[in-house]
Order: structure tokens, then sequence, then C-alpha cells
């Protein structure tokens, strides 16, 4: 163990140049935070993630934000294993009608101000899945969704651009 | 132990139109000869499913017999029960009679399954009947009796970034008594969006059971329509099928790996197979352009590999390799973490047996088969490779037959990508009026299963089952007398799938 550790301190790190915040995610986010309240997070957000129905391509991708090389925490972005803990909620879908009420209870039990980002194409209502017995669809039919971030599943780099865009205009007062 | 089963269909004919397996009609005095069967030991239940009128089973019988379907005919919305006889179709009965309607005469469990009283009506693919919404809580878990015992629910939203599932862990002080898994949360209808849909429509939501196996599901699907219209994909597209099937894999077993050390409290390999895992994902990228490969494969061939993505992914095992071989290294002389791996979460052979539970679940316990070798499909049919095999049955054993493989995937890799043969990567289907096919292809967790039934050019009905249905019991059955501190390490050494199991 004691090489690997030396020869990690004198690895260029595996964590890749940060991007910049995404356009279209900046102006939806816009016009969501000027109807909610505004709060400083000194820079710093904690998530909770739901899966509320994915098939976790998009949980997939969601982990990969908290390895090396994306390394989500530098951003002060971090997950939290309780909604009471959390600033965000990071929700996949399509909703399913039997998660509803843990997603529901869920909202519930995240303290305001709260963000809901609905991540993937059957969060926002365009996946495969689409309406039926089983299925609410997207995540704005159950709770109220802030910022969406499409992709079949999105790539890391979006959501990662997402969630920045989300951190500046979170803390732009 | 097949002559048992060869006796009973000795005076049947395979229906026409079904490939590659045969497909008998049973009444129902064979179909229950035949559960009695499956529990005797004499061949693997590997399917149970319905369809308007019939219910079919997939059984994987040794050879001669080999591997068949056999089908029974709905009456008064009744058939015989299996899970009477065999315990791995209880489940798989109760979804059954959740989707349909259709109730398994005499069966153990009469509980729903995957219908928690939230869809507003009963038997969406059958009656339709109307009912009311109900608490979701209200779910009769089997009792446990004794003195002392406490229960710990979880789920079904977990602390992880994982997907929902409820966990009734009834525990006496640390150890755990009885585990009772609860599913079905994200059941989201995947057999009612790939009834009477076109082909290409259900390839998209198949390709979405589960999204860790996405290229596993097309792969089986795409294999089952071929097989039911009768066609073979061009070279090119069978090899690289092969190749996203490896890459999948390894990239899963990368991701499974660290997540054990992680849950273990030993982050560094947790790190070292984060950055191997997304080496893998780039290398697919820049090969197939989609970083879990999804829609890549598709009835009749597979879409494009670029031009320099053979190039890049061999790039990827030169540097990855090494690295990786380092990493397994910290792995077994570190013995804080064998301390929590070894002898923890153990799964007996004659379990996975009775299960006939595939992938690592299986093999770590000494059941011998993938499908890969066993059920043989192009690609692999001729290929040289090895299967791991160990008998430990613990968390140890189910990580180093990750490890193993990986090194197996990689050599597969290396060798298809040294010459992929060129020319095209799709055929157009042809029209067809009425067939019925099946493919199993080996997905990481283990063999995935997809039927379809074929009428006029469309998906009259398909049915996907993912390894996970046969693995789930038996984590129930690993946490035993384990502590509930041990149950993140035992889950995610399994690894199963909630999607694809809620379908």
């Amino acid at each position: 163990m004691r090489t690997l550790l030396l020869k990690s301190l004198f690895m260029r790190a595996a964590t890749i140049a940060a991007p910049r915040p995404d356009d279209a995610a900046l102006a939806e986010l816009g016009k969501a935070l000027e109807k909610r309240a505004r709060r400083l997070f000194g820079r710093s957000i904690t998530i909770r993630e739901v899966d509320a129905g994915s098939c976790n391509g998009c949980e997939l991708e969601i982990h990969a934000l908290n390895n090396a090389v994306y390394d989500v925490e530098r951003f002060g972005i971090k997950f939290a294993a309780s909604p009471r803990h959390a600033d965000v909620l990071l929700v996949t879908g399509p909703v399913t009608h039997n998660m509803k009420v843990a997603l529901e209870r869920t909202y519930a039990a995240t303290p305001d101000p709260k963000w809901v980002v609905a991540v993937g194409d059957c969060a926002a209502g365009c996946g495969v899945f689409g309406e039926n017995y089983a299925s609410i669809g997207a995540v704005a039919n159950v709770v109220p969704v802030d910022l969406h971030i499409k992709g079949c599943p999105p790539r890391p780099i979006d959501l990662l651009k997402g969630l920045i865009a989300l951190m500046d205009k979170a803390t732009a007062k | 132990m097949f002559e048992q089963l060869a006796r009973l269909l000795a005076n049947h004919n395979p229906v026409a139109g079904h490939r590659p397996w045969p497909r008998y009609e049973a009444d129902n005095a064979l179909w229950m000869a035949i559960g009695q069967a499956l529990a005797d030991g004499a061949a693997d239940l590997m399917g149970l499913w319905a369809d308007k009128a019939k219910v079919y089973m997939a059984i994987r019988a040794a050879a001669p017999l080999g591997p068949f379907v056999v089908s029974t005919a709905i009456r008064n919305s009744e058939f015989p029960s299996i899970g009477k006889f065999h315990a791995p179709a209880i489940r798989l009965e109760r979804a059954i009679r959740d989707l349909y309607g259709f109730a398994p005469i005499a069966a153990p469990d009469r509980r729903p399954w995957l219908d928690h009283g939230a869809w507003g009506m009963r038997a969406p693919l059958g009656s339709r009947f109307p009912t009311q919404i109900r608490d979701p809580a209200a779910y009769e878990f089997l009792p446990v009796h004794g003195e002392g015992l406490h229960q710990i629910p979880v789920g079904p939203v977990h602390a992880g970034i994982i997907e929902p599932g409820h966990f009734r862990f009834t525990a006496n002080g640390e150890t755990v008594a009885r585990l009772e898994e609860r599913l079905g949360y994200v059941h989201k209808g995947i057999d009612a969006l790939t009834t009477d849909v076109e082909i290409e429509q259900a390839a998209r939501v198949v390709a979405r059971v589960s999204g860790d196996s996405t290229v596993a599901y097309s792969f089986a699907f795409a294999c089952a329509v071929e097989a039911a219209l009768d066609i073979d994909p061009p070279p090119r597209a069978q090899r690289l099928r092969g190749v996203m099937a490896e890459l999948e894999r390894v990239a899963n077993h990368f991701g499974d790996i660290g997540a054990v050390c992680n849950d273990a409290s030993f982050s560094l390999i947790h790190a070292y197979c984060g950055i191997f895992r997304e080496r893998v994902l780039a290398a697919s990228d820049r090969a197939f352009g989609h970083r879990l490969m999804m829609d890549r494969i598709v009835p009749g061939g597979v879409e494009d590999m670029s031009p320099g993505g053979a190039r890049g992914i061999l790039l990827m095992i030169e540097e990855t390799e090494p690295q990786f071989a380092e990493v397994v290294r910290l792995y077994d002389d570190t013995p804080s973490l064998q301390d929590r791996t070894c002898g923890t979460g153990f799964v007996g052979k004659d379990l996975v047996k009775q299960w006939a539970a595939g992938g690592y679940v299986g093999r770590a316990s000494g059941r011998d088969f993938d499908a890969r070798r066993d059920l043989p499909y192009a690609p692999y049919r001729g290929a040289a490779f090895d299967v791991p095999l160990l008998t430990q049955g613990d968390v140890n054993a189910r990580v180093w037959i990750r490890i193993k493989e990986i090194e197996q995937s990689f050599r597969l890799l290396e060798l298809w990508l040294a010459d992929v043969p060129a020319g095209q990567t799709r055929v157009t289907l042809p029209p067809t009026r009425h067939s019925e096919g099946i493919a199993v292809i080996e997905a990481f967790r283990g063999d995935a299963l997809v039927w379809v039934r074929i009428e006029d050019g469309r998906i009259a009905r398909c049915h996907a089952r993912d390894a996970s249905w046969f693995q789930w019991p038996l984590l129930e059955a690993a946490i035993e007398n384990n502590i509930v501190a041990d149950f993140p390490l035992c889950n995610k050494s399994f690894n199963c799938s909630y999607a694809g199991h809620d379908l």
C-alpha cells in the first residue's frame, strides 16, 4: 500500500478542468430563482439524490460526479444521505406511481429553501416510458422543479455544468 | 436427471415458429409434472411469464434435451402454481398475478408483489379492473418470532445514490435474524410498453430495462428478434456486439469492486476503480458515441464503431491493466479489508443451484454456468475464454470472480479488436406474420433473458427477465447471521438490479 500511496503523491491529478456553466441551464434557473427565496449557501450546497423510477443509467452518471475525474466536491457540492441535510433534491425519473409517496415525503423532509433538479430525459417528461398506469412521467408532475438537466443519461460533464449554474445563481446575491 | 423431463416431453411436438429453442404446449398435468421435475433438480428455471392467454416457462435442461420453453393455457384466469413445487417461481408468479390477474392455483404466497395499490386498477395488462388507491405501507411482512427481536425498516429511499427498494430487517442485537425484501418501487410498466408496438420502439424500451446492462438487454432483444425472424446479423456486427458487451462488463465490474471496498471504508481502491471505470466509459464513448453504449445494438445489427475506436480501447487496456493489477495486490494484502469481505455474506452451493443464480453470485458459490459458454451465441461461439469459478460463496469470492472476469474480458477485447471483420453492420428485417424468439445473454450480473412474439412485423409481446430475479432472494439468505453493518457490503457484492427486476 505504501508504494501505491507514494505513487499517488507524485501522480498528476486525474481530475479534469472545470466546465463553464451551461447557458440553457442558466437561463432556466434565472427564471426559477426570481420567484423563489434566494439565500447564500456560502458556495456550498448539499444534494440528496432520489431515484423515483429511473433505469439506473442516470444514477451511474451521477455517481461518476464523485469520482476523481469529475470530483464534484471541489465546487462545494456534496451528496448527503438524508433529505433533512439537503439544499437540493436531484431527482431521476420517470416518477412511478409506486414511488410517488416516497418522493413527496422526501420533498417534504427537505428544509426550505430548497431546489429540485430533474435529471435525465425521463425526469423531464421526454423519455421512452411516458405516462401510463404505472408511470406519472415527469418529476414536475409531482413536485415543483427548478432545473432540468436532459440527456439519456446526461453525461457527468452536463450534470456538472447544470449544478455549477445552480451554484452560481444561488450565490449570486 | 434430464431423463425424467425427456420422458415427460417424449410425445409432444414443439409448436412451429418458436426459435431457437423449441416450445411445447402443455396441459395442466404436464405443467405440474415439470414443476415437480424442477423441484427435483432436473433442470433450471430460467423464466416464467404470461401473455394474453398463456403462461410460459423457460427451462434449461442438460444435453441432449437442452433449453426449451413450455406454455400452458390460462383457464378461468388460473394456472397451476409452479411456486408450490419450486420456490424460485414464487415471486415471478406474484408478478404475473399483479400484472395479468391470473391466479396461480395453490400458490404458497398470495401477497401482491409489484402492485403496491398505487395504480388505481388491478391487472393492468388484463381486466384493468378499477380499484381504490391503497396505503403503500399496507403490506404484510412475514412474521418473525423470538425474544429480543427488533425491526429496522430501510427504504425505499436509501442513503446512497442507488435505486429504491425496501428492506425489512429483523435483528437480535447486531445480528440479522431475517431480512425480507419488498421490491416493485420502480415498476414503470415495461411489459405494457413492449406490448403491440413497433420493433424499434420496443428496442428503445428494452435498452432501458436496467441502465447498467443496456448493452446486454439490447443484445438479448436483438438476438430474440433475429431468432424469431430467422436471420443473422453481419459478421462485423456480431464482433462489435461482443466488444460492447465486454466493455460493459469491465466497466461495471470496476464500479462494483470499488464500491464493495468503499462499503468496507477502504476508499483508496474505490478511488482507483472509479478512474478505471471512467477510462472504460471514455473509450466506449469514443468508439461508439455513448458512454453506456445505449441503443448501439439494434435488431439486425449495430451502429458502427468510429475509425479510431479500436485503438482507443486497446490503449485503455494497456494503460489500465498494470495499474489494476497493483490495486488487486493491495486488495489481497490488506488484512483489515479482508477481515470485512472474507466469510461475510455466505451463500451455499445448494441455494445457487436451486435458484439457478447466474453471474458472480452463482459462480462464487460453485455454480459453473456462463451463458456465453453454456448457451453460446455469436461472437462467443468458439471463442477461447475461461469462466472463473470459486466455491467460498462469500463477499470476497464475489469480488474475485469479478477481478478474474475483467482479465478474461480484456483478453477477448484484445483478440477481437486485433482484426474486426470489415463490411456491413446491419441487415434489414424481413417481413413476418407470426413467430417467436428467445435469447439469453450473459450480462455483467448474470444471464438476461428476452422473449418476443412477433405478429405482422410488430412486437405483440416481449418479456425481459433479469438475473436479479434469482439473486435477490439469495441476498436474504446471505445476510442471515451477519451483522446489520455488513449489509451494504453484502448488498453491493450482489449488486442486484431494482429496475431490471421491477420492470
